[in-house]
């Protein structure tokens, strides 16, 4: 089951019993309307979802209002009998005599009524079945070889499982507008279009941008926008998620890999401060798409265009990828046990309170927090560079660090994360500060001109694309992405949420946890962990605000830390 | 032909035409109920419904210009394109079907050099004609029938509607009559 089809329901509701198939189950009586909130009767597919019974479907989605014109979801379902003081009348055996409805009715619009008795797998639902999904191929052309969605496409699910090898239909198949691009981001085909009408559904309640429609009638309806318009939101792409055939497909993913040949692993988007649950689709060290992944205690099934297309510099041809030291105009690659060893000689020789560490928002809670294990070792200045943005009302928070929270949970910012750095630049003019570390930001851009940059001891850059300021580094290390390593990112509302690796990082370069970690084993003369679990779980130990969570508990739903660290929280 | 060229370019509601959508909204409970009228009093009035008229009625009745596409596209007696004026509509459901309909339109198509294996709405070049087929106008036992602009002809032969179309050929005034208006 996909999580698509998980229901979730609150527990205090009250429960109702039915039968299913023989069995008899219980599920609340009423769950929030997608859209609305408010309490409505569960229905019989939510239901059935509720206790793991999956009901074929295309046009119902269960973050959507049920529309109800597929007839995909046909059961059969009887209702007890009753007598005329509306009490059951028994079967001799005292169990309920149930009158079975002479029609079928569709499960995704039909309340569950206590005592119900469905039936989803007789030989008239299967019959049911067979005939809408011959209604719904009549017209869809025989393009799977290059469709996008072959693979992970409803209707090439259900004609698999329940179609029928030959067609009665030997008229030619109605012509629709094929290749329209309705926006930039989305190719429409009406030809494949099965007028589930979900992504009305969607733009309309959910992005609330009312876009779609259906023009035409009959068997000539096509979905459309209004001609001369384009349809542009920054939701648009959750459409091709939720279309159950290939009808919309990304421009961005168009053609570009076979859905067979994508391993999936879930990640949380780095792009915000949201931390929308998200799946990286790669193969062979490539990211092709980035695609929501449900969880509603964060991003429902939804994510933001703009997140979702924003991957392309992770497998960017300039990537970092050697480790490098400069001196005295030349530049060197070096292997990392020289690095690590020359720059802990070269801090384990300078000052105290002579270091000061830039710490990029975008790093991981495991790396920041050995960040601040270094700067409490260094005695050093620490800042953060903060990224404002514009929010919006569905996803998107103005905040476009997606770990803000950890900055801020470990005190490496100042109170206005960013104030520090004029701070940190005069005391390298005035030389009170010898080392500059910078771990994913870029210490020019924060104000830090290139020439004090030259008048440091040492000064040390770990990061992923190239920069100025990775061109004055005489340490330059090359960092992982978000797709490259395991780590943890704190949402804007504290919740702690695990990413995984979806592959190697690009040639040399090595998450910054290990890079940290080695750093402090060389500066403290004992074995630092070095595994984002190993590290989680003694940064979990540490802070109450972690609530004994560990690695395993975190899951992939993620948990929100204790309320007490919550106060700035919006 | 007719002045609609120039009112897709200038496209203005005259007053009587606004004020009566106006009288319309009041009779409804929402405004979106009233798009149907609209559009009728649109089309009878510049004999089709074009893109501004759409957009204009939109804002009126606080749709989406999209909303309005989609009924206007729904329904087949609304016309995206200046119509003819003389608007033959002939009926092809049963009754009318098997008393010949289809010759009528035949005869029509032929003598109006328009093609009559063509199943959808034409017009003659100098915009005079329009003939098409539509559904039931429910006058079955009197089939063939056909609308002539708004008036009902039935019983209809091949002669009887080439007399009709000698009589459209004579009558050389611009105003598009019989339009329900």
């Amino acid at each position: 089951m996909s999580n698509e089809e998980k229901v979730q329901a609150k527990v205090e509701v009250p429960m109702i019993t039915f039968k299913v198939d023989g069995q008899t189950v219980s599920v609340p009586k009423t769950l929030p309307h997608p859209v609305t909130g408010k309490p409505e009767p569960i229905s019989i597919i939510q239901a059935c979802a509720y206790v793991g019974i999956n009901i074929p479907h295309l046009c119902y989605h269960p973050k959507l209002p049920v529309a109800g014109n597929c007839r995909m979801c046909l059961i059969e379902y009887g209702m007890p009998v009753l007598d005329r003081e509306r009490k059951p009348v028994l079967n001799p055996d005292g169990s309920p005599q149930i009158r079975k409805m002479p029609r079928q009715a569709i499960a995704c619009a039909t309340p569950v009524t206590p005592g119900m008795e469905v039936y989803t797998q007789t030989e008239g639902v299967i019959r049911s079945r067979k005939a809408v999904l011959e209604f719904l191929a009549l017209n869809h052309p025989l393009d799977c070889p290059i469709c996008d969605k072959a693979g992970e496409c409803k209707l090439q699910e259900y004609v698999h499982q329940y179609g029928q090898e030959t067609s009665h239909f030997f008229e030619t198949k109605l012509e629709k507008p094929k290749k329209k691009a309705i926006s930039s981001k989305i190719v429409l085909d009406n030809e494949r279009c099965i007028l589930c009408t979900r992504c009305i559904r969607f733009t309309e309640d959910i992005a609330k941008v009312p876009a779609l429609g259906i023009l035409n009638r009959g068997a000539h309806n096509t979905i459309s926008n209004y001609p001369g318009t384009e349809f542009e939101h920054n939701y648009t792409l959750n459409t091709v998620d939720i279309c159950p055939v290939g009808a919309l497909t990304s421009r961005d993913f168009r053609f570009q890999m076979r859905t067979w040949f994508l391993s999936e692993t879930p990640s949380i988007c780095p792009n915000c401060a949201t931390g929308c649950n998200i799946l990286i689709h790669s193969r062979n060290g490539h990211i092709y798409r980035l695609t929501p992944r449900e969880n509603d205690a964060v991003n429902s099934c939804w994510m933001c265009d703009s997140g979702r297309l924003n991957y392309k510099w992770v497998n960017d041809s300039r990537r970092l990828s050697n480790v490098l030291w400069s001196e005295a105009g030349r530049r060197d690659e070096i292997n990392w046990e020289t690095a690590i060893s020359k720059i802990s000689a070269a801090l384990k020789s300078s000052t105290k309170g002579s270091t000061a560490i830039l710490v990029s928002a975008r790093q991981s809670t495991e790396e920041i927090f050995l960040v601040s294990k270094l700067a409490k070792l260094l005695e050093a200045q620490t800042d953060s560079r903060p990224r404002i943005g514009e929010g919006d009302f569905l996803l998107l928070n103005p905040d476009m660090n997606p770990n803000s929270k950890a900055i801020q949970i470990f005190g490496l910012a100042s109170a206005t994360p960013g104030a520090n750095v004029s701070k940190i630049a005069k005391a390298i003019e005035s030389g009170a500060i010898r080392n500059l570390i910078a771990i994913g930001e870029n210490p020019v851009e924060m104000g830090i001109e290139p020439g004090l940059l030259s008048r440091l001891d040492l000064f040390v850059v770990c990061d992923i694309l190239g920069n100025k300021s990775t061109l004055e580094a005489q340490y330059l290390l090359p960092g992982a992405s978000f797709a490259e390593k395991q780590g943890t990112f704190i949402n804007a509302k504290g919740r702690i949420q695990r990413f995984g690796k979806a592959f190697e990082p690009m040639g040399e370069a090595r998450p910054e946890y290990w890079i940290l970690s080695s750093l402090l084993s060389a500066l403290t003369d004992k074995p630092w962990p070095n595994t984002p679990e190993e590290i989680f779980n003694m940064m979990a130990a540490e802070l109450p605000a972690f609530n004994g969570m560990t690695w395993a508990k975190l899951g992939t739903a993620g948990m929100n830390l204790l309320s007490t660290t919550n106060t700035t929280e919006k | 032909m007719h002045e609609t060229d120039s009112m897709v370019m200038e496209f203005s509601v005259p007053n009587t035409l606004e004020s009566e959508i106006d009288e319309l909204i009041t009779h409804y409970p929402e405004k979106r109920s009233v798009t149907l009228m609209a559009l009728h009093a649109l089309q009878a009035h510049f004999g089709f419904v074009s893109d501004a008229g759409i957009e204009w009625i939109a804002q009126k009745l606080d749709q989406t210009p999209l909303a309005v596409l989609e009924l206007v596209t729904f329904y087949p007696m609304f016309s995206r394109e200046p119509l003819g004026k003389f608007h033959f509509r002939i009926c092809r459901t049963l009754s009318c079907a098997l008393n010949g309909s289809e010759k009528i339109y035949w005869a029509l198509c032929e003598q109006l050099g328009l093609d009559k294996n063509v199943h959808k709405r034409q017009t003659t070049p100098d915009g005079r004609f329009t003939v098409e087929f539509v559904e039931c106008l429910a006058c079955c036992n009197k089939g063939p029938v056909l609308f002539l602009n708004e008036d009902f002809h039935e019983n209809m032969t091949e002669e009887s509607v080439s007399k009709l179309l000698t009589i459209c050929n004579g009558d050389n005034s611009s105003e598009r009559k019989g339009t329900g208006k």
